[in-house]
């Protein structure tokens, strides 16, 4: 089962069963967003929202406070600059502010390169700052669920960072952990692909790189998962993310190095806007990118 | 035009430092008529006599409810003035009718409010204790001392939190009511300012597509902290309203008009009512800045003594302000 029919099924079952509710703009048009969303009715629980972004975060917000556990749908993630606002000021305050919890699934939807400087590329360091609010990057149909599960067991909102990519993947992804590596990758959403690639071509030259994924953005925990291939790591350890890196990175670096031996770097985005022209564009990290940066890990002592 | 505009641009200033030499009334009342919209007036849409369409025990709870909020106000202030609050406060002082008129109608309300809404809980019932314990920052308040004056709730009456940023309240109570299976009413608040929000305006519009059964309240105080209406916009609520195909009534704060229309305008929501108010002290604390355009208390005194209810709204009006006494005399001692 692909991460698309995954996200599908969860939300054909929660409009079913659960009384819940899609909001989105454009959400039935052409391909259903990317086959993620079912193709069911007004009646049935999807709702199409007028393009007016910020109200739409709010009007999601409303629907939590209603109890209907809303999966707020959107396209891209540049677009979070407005749909943020009532996101991260009133769901993820009020349970603190006045004990009224106010769930809400935030689907937003990651796509690299080709689309500007608006609309490219991952943006949970967004709501990293902001207390209250879970963020996840799932890559799997196993990861997805797991998100899910996790919503649906609790009462806070939750950040879903997604990306295009994940939507045909029908596997899972293991962490990859040698005995004595040179360099641990932390990847995270797209990036897995490219760090796994990346880590092959490595291999092929004798370079030993741990890959342990990264799901759980916020709020994290650097446990024996995350720290003990780092340990045992000659050269440290990269955390590779489609975001700027003044966001989720840099604070998930900090978090681990706090309780680790080892020093972390990171490698995202270029710290720069992307034009349209293809060679202009910010991608994230390229395995080649990735590559060059690991090498450049091993001459550090 | 252009000379006028000038004058009025230093109108705050005029109104500050020559109403005290007592000349500017007149000068303020050119200016008016000059640029404002000529709608805002103390007796905008008034229908005489109309207090009399209602029972006594109707017209005296009104009042009571009026009186409850003016000194519960003026109790907040000189608890502020006494230095025993220390974060920001919003007042309701001049704008005690709106709340009192529409608890009395639109009964039972989820109510979605904004900063200044002291009024509006006590109107709907809200514990005044706890909102006094809420103000004084104790962990008794009805928000735990986290909201202060601005982000006060009551799941008890209905009434849900605000988070401070204007206007919200408008897009989350549009999700609510859309998110609600059962009709549940709804009661949206919100200031000419707020009013102004693109979020606000966004989702009012999704309001009306989708029908859902909101009554949106405008009170409009004619002020975004110290800046009029109409140097901010050309166009009013009820403009704004019709442009969304939704009915919507612009009126003066006399609460007998507020009861008849939120009455008829609940037959049919969403609906919209443009109320205008006078803000007797500053947006933020307990200053003021000269005497208030209007006075509604006193008004609704003066209509319920030419009714024949001098006698009974006078002791309304003494028990009450005993009764408010009470629950802030542990804090004056
Ligand atoms: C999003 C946002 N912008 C600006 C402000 C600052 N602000 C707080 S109250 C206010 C004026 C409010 O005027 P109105 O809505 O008419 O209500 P009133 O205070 O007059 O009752 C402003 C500009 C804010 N709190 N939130």
């Amino acid at each position: 089962m692909t991460s698309a029919e995954t996200i599908r099924e969860i939300t054909r079952k929660h409009l079913k069963e659960n009384n819940g509710v899609a909001l989105g703009q454009c959400l039935t048009a052409v391909g259903w967003v990317g086959g993620t969303v079912p193709e069911m009715t007004v009646e049935e629980g999807i709702v199409e929202l007028a393009m007016a972004d910020v109200s739409g975060g709010g009007i999601a917000v409303g629907y939590a406070l209603a109890g209907r556990r809303p999966i707020y749908i959107v396209r891209y993630q540049g677009f979070q600059w407005f749909n943020a606002a009532h996101i991260a000021n009133y769901a993820a305050k009020s349970k603190e502010l006045w004990g009224i919890p106010c769930p809400l699934f935030v689907r937003s939807i990651g796509m690299d390169g080709g689309m500007g400087p608006v609309a490219s590329g991952s943006h949970h360091g967004m709501f990293e700052r902001m207390p209250g609010v879970f963020i996840v990057a799932p890559m799997t149909s196993g990861e997805y669920r797991k998100a899910w599960d996790f919503f649906m067991e609790h009462d806070s909102p939750m950040y879903v960072s997604e990306h295009r990519t994940s939507f045909k993947i029908d596997y899972e992804m293991e962490d990859v952990v040698h005995p004595n590596a040179d360099v641990t990758l932390y990847p995270i959403s797209s990036t897995r692909l490219n760090a796994i690639a990346a880590a092959q071509e490595l291999a092929k030259e004798g370079i030993a790189v741990n890959i342990v994924h990264l799901f759980w953005l916020k709020p994290f925990l650097a446990d024996e998962r995350i720290l003990g291939p780092l340990e045992s790591s000659r050269h440290g350890g990269l955390i590779i993310d489609g975001d700027f890196e003044n966001g989720v990175a840099k604070c998930i670096g900090f978090d681990i190095m706090r309780q680790s031996s080892k020093k972390i770097d990171v490698l995202c985005l270029e710290e720069r806007t992307a034009g349209f022209a293809p060679h202009l564009d910010n991608l994230p990290p390229t395995p080649e990118r990735i590559m060059k940066k690991v090498k450049e890990l091993m001459t550090r002592a | 035009m252009a000379s006028t505009l000038r004058v009025y641009n230093k109108h705050k200033t005029y109104h500050r430092f020559v109403s005290r030499a007592g000349f500017v009334k007149k000068l303020d009342n050119r200016i008016f008529r000059c640029i404002m919209c000529v709608m805002r007036s103390q007796d905008f849409g008034q229908i005489s006599r109309l207090s009399e369409s209602f029972s006594e025990d109707e017209n005296l709870e009104v009042f009571r409810r009026i009186c409850f909020i003016r000194y519960f106000e003026l109790k907040v202030k000189e608890a502020s003035d006494k230095k025993l609050i220390k974060a920001p406060i919003y007042l309701s002082v001049g704008q005690e009718s709106v709340a009192a008129a529409l608890s009395m109608v639109y009964q039972q309300p989820k109510i979605f409010g904004q900063h200044r809404c002291h009024d509006v809980y006590l109107a709907y019932g809200g514990d005044p204790v706890a909102l006094r314990d809420e103000l004084l920052h104790r962990p008794t308040g009805c928000a735990g001392g986290m909201g202060g004056s601005a982000s006060i709730h009551s799941p008890k009456i209905g009434m849900v939190g605000h988070d401070g940023l204007l206007g919200t309240q408008v897009p989350i109570a549009v999700g609510y009511a859309l998110g609600k299976d059962s009709k549940e009413k709804i009661l949206s608040i919100m200031g000419d300012a707020a009013l102004e929000e693109d979020y606000v305006m966004a989702a009012t519009a999704f309001a009306a597509f989708k029908k859902a059964p909101i009554l949106f309240i405008c009170l409009d105080n004619n002020l975004s902290v110290l800046t009029e209406v109409k140097v901010r916009r050309h166009w009013t609520a009820t403009d704004l309203a019709k442009a969304f195909k939704m009915s919507a009534v612009e009126i003066t704060d006399d609460p007998w008009l507020i009861m008849r229309h939120t009455a008829e305008l609940q037959q049919n929501l969403p609906a919209l009512l443009n109320i205008h108010v006078v803000r007797h002290l500053w947006h933020n604390g307990t200053g003021c800045d000269g005497p208030p355009e209007w006075d509604r208390f006193q008004m609704v005194k003066e209509e319920l003594a030419r009714i024949g209810l001098k006698e009974k709204s006078e002791n309304i009006e003494k028990k009450t302000e005993e009764e408010v006494a009470l629950i802030w005399q542990p804090e004056f001692k």
